[in-house]
């Protein structure tokens, strides 16, 4: 709750509007201490008095009533109609959201045709029926508003529980022997709360100004009370001659609902776990440089990247993803770059070409280096048309990495001609001719599917496609087949080894997989807490690693063939790459460290092309 | 594609009915004798026989229910007690006054909202992101017929720029440019809120999109940021920002109600209003009836342009 | 008496429902399935997606009521689909470990919940439980006060099994439970299920897409392609001495260090249409083997010998 309150209030807007509304809602709550006139009491002699005339602070209205004691009274009235109202339509509607939710099939269909219904008027033509049909009055706009607004939460609320309850915590509580109101009570509710709070803090505000507009047309509060509504309706006759009457409560309605969707912005910031880390926002075009220290001397490799570093800022807290990583590859040469999750292999992959995201990914160190020019620090554009034109990349998922909403024909088009000034005819053919390039059947009529339409296998054809499409240096391979089954996973693997036997690729190719390296790779690099604790050529460094990690890691993968047995495990977990020990990242883990191993940096040693980055490494090389 | 637009109206009928059920159950809430609480200050002994025998109120629910359904479905809505003339014929002459305004303001609302919302999430905490934030804040926060009044104030009184009020000038107007000189501070006032939270939707649409997968693939591959935002990312984002269209239509209608009175259009809006106050029924179930229908229609227009941009929705 | 014994169990769903144009297409998730598992055993269940394994699991512990067939633990017939009933007898691990938790509620509201549920066991007896379950999982006491989100996936997965564990079953359910997990740590979590195993006298039903992970645990391995089981057999030999084709397929796919990159023999790599299935061999389309035979009849289950059957017109020689 603290928490939740300083994460609301560290936004300043919604502070202001905390504050503005907080005494708001004082002032009204003290009208009984006031000295204020009686609203109601005409006294035509004194109609229309200015503001700040004699006994009336903001003047008086039509009938000489005064205009504070009004305003004050009427904005009581507004915010507790509209606030009822918002109370009202989000209990309700998220009730029928969460059981349409939750039992899905035949009473979703039905509850939710039902709602659709309602959703089918234009909101005020269902207020108006209502109040056509129980006659004008502020409790009718209440039922009127509130009605209106049950179905916006039915659906926004069914939505999220939906999405809740097909997720395997709910299967948990039912194995657990729950029954369904208990889940929806103790598993459902609170998961769905903060969305409600969200829903409402939202809305609460617009339904002020529903209630407000129903009053304005007369046909909410009646004569002689009144609330913000109708004292605007009142006046608005008189706006021309007398303005201060209509500008007064509109006001007043302007900065309460103001200061409500302020602060529920707050709120829906505060409640929402995503922004907390700061996950919404959107990636730049390319991801921050701010590079501290020496800048590598330039090397005669067709891609180098030099004691690179990546870091995320999130918050305060700095996660130092990629720890100065230094690799090269030569043309026509695989390396492979394996590591467990969170090694950094993938980040050191996206920043060659500035993909990683940012925010909050910043690169601050280190160079990049395609065939000498420094990739880091290069401008925009000069980055632009070496993406993918020289060094291209295939990601890991490839429904979720192609457009769904293009074909794969324009993707690969689209890959060409953002290099090369080509017609269409001729860019066209040159696509069919990529994908017959990556063995797809019919080329001629599967350019024209969208990605849905084609299997997994086939969409990482497409994705390797189009990495071939402007024949690049280098090609990076990010996971490409980790999301593919064994069967499709070997045939785009002989696939990309043959491409890069015919066309004399350089290929970064990076895994998890010690199988898929073994079988592509010429050399590879492991990769440990954002650092490369050894290299060699693949043989050697399979047969005889070097390093501790590397040892115990290959023999925890279990390899077809073995029969039954018991696996090798590491104990302890990975370190998380914001609080790094000083020495090496693995001592924690490792059966052979000891005290220097967690004194000071280490070096990564050895004669190349073997190296490894240990004080008393398994094999001596 | 002629088929789903087929298949799509002929999912329309059972909503249609549902609206005409709906709208008819709220009518029978009416409290005492329903003949005399249509008619209200009209409730002449000769006009309430007239009306149960219209409307074959001595009937049982269902039944009347059928009657009415069926005189409307022969164009038959009755008569209007407050006006003297056929519902329907009063309803189509207003009708084209509110199209006029809402059309002008839907579409003002569409372009700006969304061309706002992509400004603002390319430029994401910049001071574009943030000026246009604080616009639609306000936008969203105005009531749109304090708005309107003062529009009138400033651009109509105190400058003179604009008439006060009205469709067109009494004497000597009626021409196109007169019509658009009136329509300028409605139009405006009534796409203010919905400008605003399409902008905000809009913006948030876009901001998820951009942090997509296939949008890194984009720029991996060498397309220009430009086309990346334009292109890419906004094709993606209209599949979310498509639907909310749809529902903002529905409160553009919804808010001419008060932009109509305040500006004395004279559209179906305040001939609503106008009938609750006479307590005239039947003009309120043949207005609220009609207008509903077209918005079923309206919306789907706008699923059909939703399944023309997502080739994965099944036509 | 076997631990589990499923005959012809299968699933149906229904796809595009409509009130009026033509009936709904069926999709057999499941076809009829035939198998026993003994007491104290390790069955792997191995195959790609789309081969109906997450809903064969669903429906053995009761979160999925099945088309027909029946399943039976121990002697006892489980009929309707109600988790509550199941619950007691066979439990599941899930594959997504944090997804398995709720967010909102501690470890020990979670783990109290089978104990309170199923056995009504009152407070006491619940603490002392929970404490002699966390013990034998390697998990300490004070994480029992925290929100699932403070976990690492391998410690995740391990709270998933301690709340399997807790309900008492005689059967668990693994689905995937190593899959999101690295491999540094999916080795912790293999071993401790077998130490599990021995310690609680436990019956495993291991599903996978891994073959040397299911290889590693598994006393027998049953093959699933399309919804049906193609081939089954004991663990050590069934991927060395395939009977059928797609086996050894799966076999040959799998990347070994050391064995030079080669694409196996195949045809295309892709599924039959689930609306619109083949009439014979659902793998004929990618067989190298396949007649017109394999085209018009779907292959019966038949025993190859030596505790091995499989589904198939032309079955591999040894």
């Amino acid at each position: 709750m603290m928490t939740f309150l300083k994460l609301l209030f560290r936004n300043r807007l919604a502070a202001v509007g905390g504050i503005v509304l907080t005494a708001i809602i004082i002032l009204v709550l003290i009208i009984p201490f006031l000295p204020l006139q009686n609203p109601d009491i005409t006294a035509t002699a004194d109609r229309f008095q200015k503001p700040l005339s004699d006994g009336h602070l903001v003047g008086t209205d039509h009938l000489g009533r005064d205009l504070l004691s009004r305003l004050l009274h009427g904005t009581r009235l507004s915010l507790a109609v509209g606030v009822s109202a918002a109370l009202i339509a989000a209990t309700l509607g998220s009730a029928i959201g969460i059981i349409a939710g939750y039992f899905g099939g035949r009473t979703d269909n039905i509850i939710m045709r039902g709602v659709d219904m309602l959703m089918a008027f234009p909101y005020i033509l269902l207020a108006l029926a209502i109040v056509a049909a129980l006659g004008p009055g502020l409790m009718n706009a209440l039922i009127a508003v509130a009605a209106v607004n049950v179905p916006f939460f039915a659906r926004n609320i069914r939505g999220i529980t939906v999405g809740l309850a097909g997720r395997e915590f709910i299967d948990a509580a039912r194995l657990a022997g729950m029954g369904h109101t208990r889940i929806i009570l103790t598993e459902l509710l609170p998961n769905v709360l903060p969305v409600i709070i969200i829903a409402m803090s939202t809305t609460v505000g617009w339904m002020i100004l529903e209630t407000a507009g129903l009053s304005f047309l007369g046909l909410g509060s009646q004569p002689p009370q009144a609330d913000l509504g109708s004292m605007l309706g009142e006046a608005r006759s008189a706006l021309i001659s007398h303005p201060h009457t209509s500008i007064i409560p509109g006001i007043m309605i302007f900065l309460i609902v103001m200061s409500i969707n302020l602060l529920g912005d707050g709120v829906r910031d505060a409640l929402d776990p995503r922004l907390r880390s700061g996950a919404l926002s959107r990636p730049l075009a390319t991801t921050l440089v701010q590079r501290q220290g020496n800048i590598p001397e330039p090397t005669d490799d067709l891609l180098a990247i030099q004691e690179l570093e990546t870091q995320f800022h999130i918050g305060k807290r700095i996660y130092r993803a990629v720890g100065g990583v230094s690799l090269a590859v030569k043309p026509g040469e695989c390396l492979g770059v394996i590591g467990e999750s969170g090694s950094g292999k993938s980040v050191t992959a996206l920043s060659v070409m500035g993909l990683v995201a940012s925010p909050p990914g910043v690169i601050t160190g280190g160079a990049v280096r395609f065939q000498g020019e420094d990739l880091i620090d290069a401008d925009y554009e000069s980055l632009r048309q070496k993406r993918g034109d020289r060094v291209a990349y295939i990601f890991q998922d490839p429904l979720s990495t192609l457009h769904p909403l293009y074909t794969i024909g324009q993707q690969l088009v689209e890959a060409i001609k953002s290099h090369h000034k080509i017609g269409n005819n001729k860019s066209r053919e040159r696509a069919i001719q990529l994908l017959k390039d990556v063995r797809i059947p019919n080329a001629e009529s599967r350019i024209d599917n969208y990605p849905h339409e084609m299997s997994g296998g086939m969409r990482q054809r497409v994705g390797i496609a189009m990495a071939l499409a402007n024949e690049p240096d280098v090609i990076i391979a990010d996971e490409p087949t980790t999301a593919l089954d064994v069967t499709v996973q070997a045939q785009i693997l002989s696939l990309l080894d043959d491409l890069r036997r015919e066309r004399g690729l350089a290929i970064i190719f990076i895994t998890h997989d010690f199988g898929v390296v073994a079988q592509l790779c010429d050399r590879i690099a492991v990769m440990y807490a954002g650092r490369i604790v050894e290299e060699g050529p693949t043989a050697e460094v399979l047969d005889t690693p070097a390093h501790p990690y590397t040892k115990r890691l290959i023999a925890c993968v279990p390899e077809l063939g073995g029969g039954r047995r018991e696996m090798a495990a590491i104990p302890g977990l990975p370190p998380v790459v914001d609080d790094l020990p000083p020495g090496c990242a693995f001592a924690p883990r490792c059966d052979k460290a000891a005290t220097e191993c967690r004194a000071k940096n280490i070096e990564l040693e050895g004669a190349a092309p073997r190296a490894v980055r240990c004080l008393y490494p398994e094999e001596v090389i | 594609m002629g088929s789903y637009i087929l298949k799509r109206l002929i999912s329309a009928i059972p909503v249609l009915l549902g609206i005409t059920i709906i709208v008819f159950l709220i009518m029978s809430l009416i409290p005492g004798d329903p003949a005399t609480a249509i008619l209200g200050a009209y409730a002449t002994p000769e006009n309430v026989a007239k009306i149960n025998s219209d409307l074959g109120l001595d009937k049982p629910l269902v039944n009347r229910y059928f009657i009415w359904l069926f005189n409307m479905l022969t164009g038959d809505f009755g008569r209007s007690y407050s006006l003297n003339r056929p519902v329907i014929d009063e309803i189509f002459e207003r009708f084209n006054a509110t199209l006029i305004l809402a059309g002008t303001a839907f579409v003002l609302c569409s372009i700006l909202g969304i061309l706002a919302g992509v400004v603002s999430a390319a430029r994401q905490y910049g001071v574009a992101d943030k000026i246009i934030t604080f616009i639609v804040l306000i936008g969203i926060s105005i009531p749109s017929f304090f708005l309107g009044m003062m529009m009138i104030l400033l651009f109509a009184v105190n400058l003179r720029w604009l008439p006060v009020s009205g469709m067109f000038a009494i004497y000597g107007g009626g021409d196109l440019p007169d019509l658009i000189s009136h329509l300028i501070m409605p139009a405006l006032a009534l796409a203010a809120v919905a400008t605003g939270v399409i902008a905000r939707l809009s913006r948030s649409a876009m901001l998820e999109v951009l942090r997509q997968d296939y949008i890194r693939t984009a720029r991996a591959k060498g397309v220009p940021e430009r086309r990346v935002i334009a292109g890419h990312a906004l094709r993606a984002a209209m599949v979310n920002i498509i639907p909310i269209l749809g529902i903002q239509a529905g409160f553009v209608l919804s808010g001419a109600v008060y932009i109509e009175i305040v500006f004395q259009w004279p559209g179906v809006g305040r001939m609503l209003v106008d009938a609750i106050l006479k307590r005239d029924l039947l003009l309120v179930q043949g207005g609220v009836v009609i207008v509903a229908a077209c918005y079923v229609l309206f919306n789907i227009a706008v699923d059909v342009a939703q399944s023309l941009l997502d080739p994965r929705i099944k036509t | 008496m076997s631990a589990l014994k499923v005959t012809n169990l299968s699933k149906t769903f229904l796809q595009g429902k409509s009130l009026f144009g033509p009936p709904p297409a069926k999709v057999h998730a499941v076809r009829p399935t035939n198998f026993i598992v003994e007491p104290g055993e390790t069955l792997g269940v191995v195959g790609e997606s789309g081969c109906g394994k997450s809903t064969l699991a669903r429906m053995l512990v009761g979160l999925l009521e099945p088309t027909e067939g029946k399943i039976e633990i121990e002697g006892q017939a489980l009929n309707n689909a109600d988790p509550a009933e199941f619950g007691k007898l066979i439990q599941y691990v899930f594959q997504d470990p944090n997804s398995s938790l709720n967010p909102r509620k501690t470890i020990r509201q979670v783990m109290e919940a089978p104990l309170k549920r199923l056995h009504k066991m009152p407070k006491k007896e619940r603490d002392d439980r929970i404490a002699e379950i966390f013990a034998s999982v390697n998990l300490r006491e004070e994480f029992l006060d925290r929100y699932p989100h403070e976990f690492s996936g391998g410690q995740a997965q391990r709270i998933g099994i301690a709340r399997a564990l807790a309900a008492n079953p005689r059967i668990i359910i693994l689905d995937e439970p190593v899959s999101a997990l690295d491999v540094s740590v999916q080795a912790q979590v293999l071993n401790l299920l077998n130490d599990l195993k021995r310690q609680f006298g436990l019956t495993y039903l291991f599903i996978t897409h891994d073959l040397a992970v299911v290889e590693a645990v598994s006393d027998r391995i049953v093959v699933l392609y399309f919804g049906a089981v193609v081939e089954i057999g004991k663990a050590e030999s069934i991927f060395t001495t395939p009977r059928h084709p797609y086996t050894k397929l799966l076999a040959e796919s799998a990347p070994v260090v050391g064995r030079p990159l080669t694409a196996p023999e195949q045809k295309g790599a892709e599924l039959p249409d689930p609306l619109n299935p083949p009439s014979g061999c659902a793998f004929a389309g990618r067989c190298p083997r396949a007649t017109d035979l394999c085209r018009t009849d779907v292959p019966d289950l038949n025993n190859m010998g030596e505790d091995q059957l499989a589904a198939c017109h032309h079955p591999l020689e040894e």
